[in-house]
C-alpha cells in the first residue's frame, strides 16, 4: 500500500473502533450447570472441589457449587454451528472481512485478559456483551505487518450483577508468502532463552566460571588491582599478567531499573536490573529477584547465587540480604 | 605551533529534509537532498564543496553523495563514531579542516531511514558480530539492552542524590513539546501535551515514561562550513564556530559507564564543555540559548551542569525555575528537539543553533542572541560547539 492507500484504508478500519459485536446482549444457551462444569474441569485438569464436589460444596459458607471465573466466557459461545453455518454478521465479522480483503489475512489471538467480580452459581443464567474496544496504529512483528484490535466483553447475571469481563486481542495480518505445505520449523516450537553473551578471548573464561557456579574477579597479578568487567591489560600498571579470586556476592545496591517496553522473548517480568557494588570493590550488573519493586531502593544489601534462569543460562542473581 | 580555532571557520549553510516515519526513498537521496540544500542555503555551488564528514554510523559513502550532488574534487573527509555523540563533531572536524586549510568548504551531514529501516529502539539484541558484542554482552543476559535501560540506570542514581527530578523531566518534554507544538516542521506540530498526559504515558523503563523519550524519524539535516572570511560575503549572516570539541573521559563504556565512582553526571562532557569555554573565550553567562541533545529527558540536566549553567545536582532547580522557556535565563531546544521536532542524532540541533544565532528560528525569543551551545548525544563519547555572531 502507499501511504495515501494505508491512510484511506485506517481510516475506514478505525471506524469499527466502538462497534458492538452483535445487537444486544446475548444470553448463553445454557445456564450455568454442573455436568459443564464437570466437563470443563475435566479437561482442564481443574480440582477445586468448589466446583465440582457437591458435599463439599454443600457444607461449605456457599452452600453451593459454584462456576469457575474462567469459564464465564464458556456460556456464552455460540457453539459447533458456527462451523457449519458460519456466524451471522455483525461488527467483528464485518471487520474482520474488511482486514481480510486488504490483504490483512492472517489471524493470531495474543492476549486474553479476564477479570472477576461476583461468582456464578449452578442455576445462574450469564449474558454477554462486547464490543470493538481498540485497533492499535500499524506494527511491523516477526509474523508480519498488522494490527492488533481488542475486543471488550462484559459478562453479567439474570439480576444484572457484573460477573466478570474480558478483553481479547487478535492480530491481523498480511502473512508472508509460503508453500501451504511447508513443515512447520522446529525453531518456531523452541522456547526463547536469554540473549547470551558472545563469549571471546577476554571474558569466556569469566562466563565458563559461571556455568560452575562461580563469580570471579580479575585480579592484577603485578600491582593486585581488582577489575570488572574483564579486559586484558591493568589500567593502573599496564600488566597483562593477571589471575582471579571469587566473589562472596554479598553487595549493595547502587542503581536500578525496572524494565518495561519493549518486552523481550526470554526475560521473565517483571524485570529488575541492577548495578551492584560487591563488598571486594568492584561492580557488576545483574538481575534483583526474590522482592517487590516497591521494596528495592539503592543502599539495600544484596546477596547473590548462581543461577539457572533458563535451558541454557545461567547467571548470577540478587536477593535482599535478609531472606 | 598551537593553533585556535577559534573564530576560524563558520557555519555558512543548512537544511533538513523533509521529517516522516516513512520516507519512501533511499538514505542516499535523503543524504543527497540535505546536503545539496544546505549548499543552496550557503548561496555556493556543489562543485565548491571540498571535504564531507558524518558519522560512522552512517549508511550511505560521502562519494556516492559526491557524485549524486555534482560535487567535484574532495581534499577532506572524515568520520565520527560513537552514535549520536558524533553530532557536533561533525562540525569539529570541518572546522579543523578549514582551519587548517585542508578544506575551504565542508558539508556535515546524517541521514537515516530510523523508523523504516533500522530501529535503534530494538535495542542491540539480535545476531551481533562486530568486536561491541563482548562489551554489551555483560548486559542482554539480564535483559538491560536498551537505550531507555541504559540512561534509566544513570537517572535512578541521580534520582538518588537530587530533588524533584521527575518534575524536572516533565518540565524539560513540555517545554519542549510546546516549541513543537509552534514548529511546523516539528512531528508534533499543533499536538500539545500536558502533565496528565505525562503522568498516564505508558512506562517504557523505570523511571522514564514514553514521553521521557525521543521518538524515531526518518529525515536527513546538513550544515555547510566555510572560513569566517568567506562566510561574510555568502547569502545570510556568518555564524561563528567560537568553541568545538569533543570527549571521551576516563574509564568509558559505550552507553554502561557504570563503573566510576558517581554515575549521576556525564564527565565527557565536563572536559568538552571546558575545551571549548578555553577556545572562545566565553564562559556560560555569555550562552544566551542552548540546543541540548536530548535522547531522554534527564540527559539536558546532566549537559546544563556539564556547560555550568548550574552547580552540580541543581539543574532541576533551575529547569524548574523556567530557564529553559522562550523568556527564560536559557532558552533551550527551541525547535522541540528530539523528544518532539525529530530525531536525527543531534544535527538538526546544529541546524536550529545556527538559526538562532541567524534569528531565523521559528521560536526566535525576544531577547537578543549573541552565542548558542549546541551538544551531542552523551552516555558515548560526546562533545559541543559554540556558535555565535562575529565579535
Amino acid at each position: 500500500m502507499t501511504p495515501e492507500q494505508t491512510k484511506a484504508f485506517e481510516e475506514k478500519v478505525y471506524a469499527f473502533v466502538g462497534k458492538p459485536i452483535y445487537t444486544g446482549p446475548r444470553r448463553g444457551y445454557d445456564d450455568v450447570n454442573s455436568a459443564m462444569i464437570r466437563q470443563w474441569c475435566e479437561v482442564m485438569g481443574e480440582k477445586n472441589p468448589a466446583y465440582v464436589d457437591q458435599d463439599w460444596a454443600g457444607k461449605s459458607t456457599r452452600g453451593h457449587l459454584i462456576a469457575p471465573p474462567a469459564m464465564m466466557y464458556a456460556w456464552t459461545q455460540e457453539g459447533y454451528k458456527v462451523a457449519s453455518e458460519g456466524r451471522p454478521t455483525d461488527g467483528q465479522v464485518e471487520m474482520v472481512k474488511f482486514f481480510d480483503s486488504h490483504g490483512f489475512s492472517g489471524s493470531l489471538g495474543t492476549n486474553v485478559d479476564q477479570e472477576y467480580f461476583a461468582e456464578a452459581k449452578v442455576g445462574d443464567a450469564i449474558f454477554e456483551e462486547s464490543v470493538i474496544e481498540s485497533i492499535s496504529e500499524q506494527k511491523t512483528t516477526a509474523r508480519g505487518i498488522g494490527y492488533f484490535f481488542e475486543t471488550y466483553a462484559k459478562f453479567t447475571n439474570q439480576d444484572g450483577v457484573l460477573l466478570g469481563t474480558q478483553r481479547f486481542r487478535v492480530f491481523k495480518f498480511i502473512p508472508p508468502e509460503q508453500e501451504e505445505s511447508a513443515p512447520a520449523s522446529d525453531d518456531s516450537l523452541e522456547i526463547p532463552t536469554r540473549v547470551a553473551a558472545p563469549r571471546g578471548q577476554d571474558n569466556k573464561w569469566w562466563w565458563d566460571a559461571c556455568d560452575e557456579g562461580k563469580i570471579l574477579i580479575q585480579r592484577c597479578a603485578s600491582c593486585g588491582a581488582l577489575r570488572h568487567p574483564p579486559r586484558p591489560m591493568c589500567g593502573v600498571c599496564q600488566s597483562t599478567e593477571w589471575d582471579t579470586i571469587e566473589s562472596t556476592l554479598d553487595g549493595e545496591l547502587f542503581s536500578f531499573v525496572e524494565m518495561h517496553h519493549p518486552k523481550f522473548p526470554g526475560y521473565q517480568y517483571p524485570l529488575l536490573v541492577g548495578v551492584i557494588s560487591l563488598a571486594e570493590g568492584t561492580r557488576i550488573i545483574a538481575n534483583i529477584v526474590g522482592c517487590d519493586v516497591k521494596d528495592v531502593e539503592i543502599g539495600m544489601k544484596l546477596k547473590g547465587k548462581v543461577e539457572r534462569v533458563d535451558e541454557k543460562t545461567i547467571l548470577p542473581q540478587f536477593y535482599p540480604a535478609n531472606n | 605551533m598551537t593553533i585556535n580555532v577559534s573564530g576560524e571557520a563558520a557555519i555558512a549553510g543548512v537544511a533538513n529534509t523533509e521529517f516522516s516515519k516513512n520516507s519512501g526513498v533511499s538514505e542516499l537521496e535523503l543524504a543527497s537532498v540535505a546536503v545539496r540544500d544546505a549548499i543552496a542555503d550557503a548561496g555556493l555551488k556543489p562543485s565548491d564543496v571540498d571535504g564531507m564528514t558524518t558519522f560512522t554510523l552512517d549508511n550511505t559513502d560521502e562519494i556516492e553523495i559526491a557524485r549524486a550532488v555534482g560535487i567535484g574534487d574532495l581534499s577532506f573527509y572524515s568520520r565520527v563514531p560513537h552514535g549520536g555523540g558524533a553530532a557536533t563533531g561533525l562540525v569539529h572536524q570541518a572546522v579543523m579542516a578549514v582551519a587548517t586549510g585542508m578544506a575551504e568548504v565542508v558539508v556535515c551531514y546524517r541521514a537515516l531511514n530510523g523508523r523504516s529501516g533500522h530501529r535503534y529502539s530494538s535495542g542491540v539484541a539480535g545476531p551481533l558480530l562486530t568486536s561491541d558484542a563482548i562489551h554489551w554482552g555483560w548486559y542482554t543476559p539480564y535483559g538491560l539492552m536498551t537505550p531507555a535501560s541504559w540512561v534509566a540506570m544513570y537517572t535512578q542514581r541521580y534520582m538518588h542524590l537530587a530533588e524533584n527530578v521527575q518534575d524536572a523531566m516533565f518540565e524539560i518534554a513540555h517545554v519542549q513539546r510546546e516549541y513543537a507544538a509552534k514548529n511546523p516542521a516539528a512531528f508534533f506540530y499543533e499536538r500539545p501535551f500536558d502533565r496528565s498526559d505525562y503522568d498516564a504515558s505508558r512506562p517504557i523503563v523505570s523511571p522514564f515514561k514514553m514521553l521521557d523519550c525521543c521518538m524515531e524519524t526518518d529525515g536527513g539535516s546538513a550544515v555547510v562550513v566555510t572560513t569566517a572570511e568567506r562566510a561574510k560575503d555568502l547569502k545570510h549572516p556568518a555564524v561563528i564556530v567560537k568553541g568545538v570539541a569533543q570527549a571521551a573521559a576516563a574509564d568509558m563504556e559505550s552507553m554502561t559507564s557504570f563503573y566510576r565512582p558517581e554515575i549521576a553526571r556525564i564527565p565527557s562532557m565536563d572536559i568538552a564543555a571546558k575545551m571549548a569555554y578555553e577556545q572562545s573565550g566565553l564562559c556560560a553567562d555569555d550562552i544566551d540559548a542552548a540546543v541540548i541533545y536530548d535522547a531522554f529527558t534527564p540527559i539536558v540536566l546532566w549537559q546544563l551542569e556539564s556547560w555550568g549553567f548550574c552547580d552540580l545536582l541543581e539543574a532541576p532547580k533551575f529547569v524548574l525555575d523556567g530557564a529553559m522557556r522562550s523568556d527564560g535565563r536559557l532558552p533551550t531546544n527551541t525547535h522541540g528537539g528530539q523528544l518532539s521536532e525529530a530525531y536525527i542524532h543531534g544535527v538538526n540541533g546544529i541546524v536550529e543553533a545556527t538559526r538562532l544565532v541567524r534569528g531565523q528560528s521559528v521560536n526566535q525569543p525576544a531577547k537578543k542572541v549573541n552565542n548558542v551551545l549546541v551538544t551531542s548525544g552523551v552516555g558515548v563519547p560526546t562533545g559541543g560547539a559554540l556558535l555565535g555572531r562575529p565579535d
